[in-house]
């Protein structure tokens, strides 16, 4: 149901300074809405965000209900060797998900 | 509450402000979903890079909105993603530098359709 979307560079020259852009569908319902009849509806939001490249992190995030939903978060890393990315998004009610890019180094 | 929440990253650390820039509209019209980049003036080389960015919100129900942890080898100090603000508030980015200084800035957005606590239909 769930799905990912992910934007790595598929080349990239050793030591630039690429760019990383994720998208993952979800809901992110805040915990502080409530319905026509006032009952609050329940969290349900992804709580935390991890990239590793090559098995080595270096991206993690801790979201919070004022992150918008599908979350996207982009960030940088420095291409250091060819290579994969894999991500991981963990949330509420058991939310886990994961995605996986490469990259070739030259 | 955002005093309290800031002070549960920093401790009793002094927070300085400068280096840090968050880019967000300054008037949006859709609370739901408001793009935001923060970015911190730093080198990122080995000795010297940002840990952590941390983004709060003034009128949110909850003061959080989101922690980013970097490290040396992200290159550029800098994070984008999309945020929701219930009201026309301020936000605040702090980072967290190698050297265990902490550098803030704010921004204020107005905001004329709030997210968060409408109504589900």
């Amino acid at each position: 149901m769930a799905s990912a979307l992910i934007n790595v560079p598929k080349k990239a020259k050793r030591g630039e300074i690429i760019e990383i852009k994720t998208l993952m569908s979800h809901i992110m319902e805040t915990g502080y809405r409530r319905t026509a009849t006032g009952e609050l509806v329940p969290r349900d939001i992804i709580t935390s965000f991890a990239c590793r490249y090559n098995g080595v992190e270096i991206f993690r995030a801790d979201l919070f209900p004022a992150i918008a939903a599908n979350p996207f978060l982009s960030f940088f890393t420095v291409a250091t060797e060819s290579g994969k990315f894999d991500f991981e998004w963990i949330g509420d009610k058991g939310f886990t998900e994961t995605a996986s890019a490469t990259i070739s180094v030259e | 509450m955002l005093a309290g929440a800031i002070r549960n990253v920093v401790g009793t650390a002094v927070v300085q402000t400068g280096r840090v820039k968050i880019d967000v509209p300054p008037l949006v019209e859709n609370g739901n979903t408001v793009p935001m980049t923060v970015s911190v003036a730093n080198p990122m080389t080995a000795d010297d890079y940002v840990k952590s960015i941390h983004v709060f919100n003034e009128k949110n129900p909850q003061p959080n909105v989101g922690n980013f942890y970097l490290g040396p080898r992200a290159g550029r100090a800098q994070i984008s993603t999309r945020i929701r603000l219930a009201d026309s508030q301020k936000i605040v980015a702090i980072a967290r530098l190698s050297d265990g200084s902490f550098w803030s800035v704010s921004a204020d957005v107005v905001v004329t359709l709030a997210a968060c606590t409408e109504e589900v239909i």
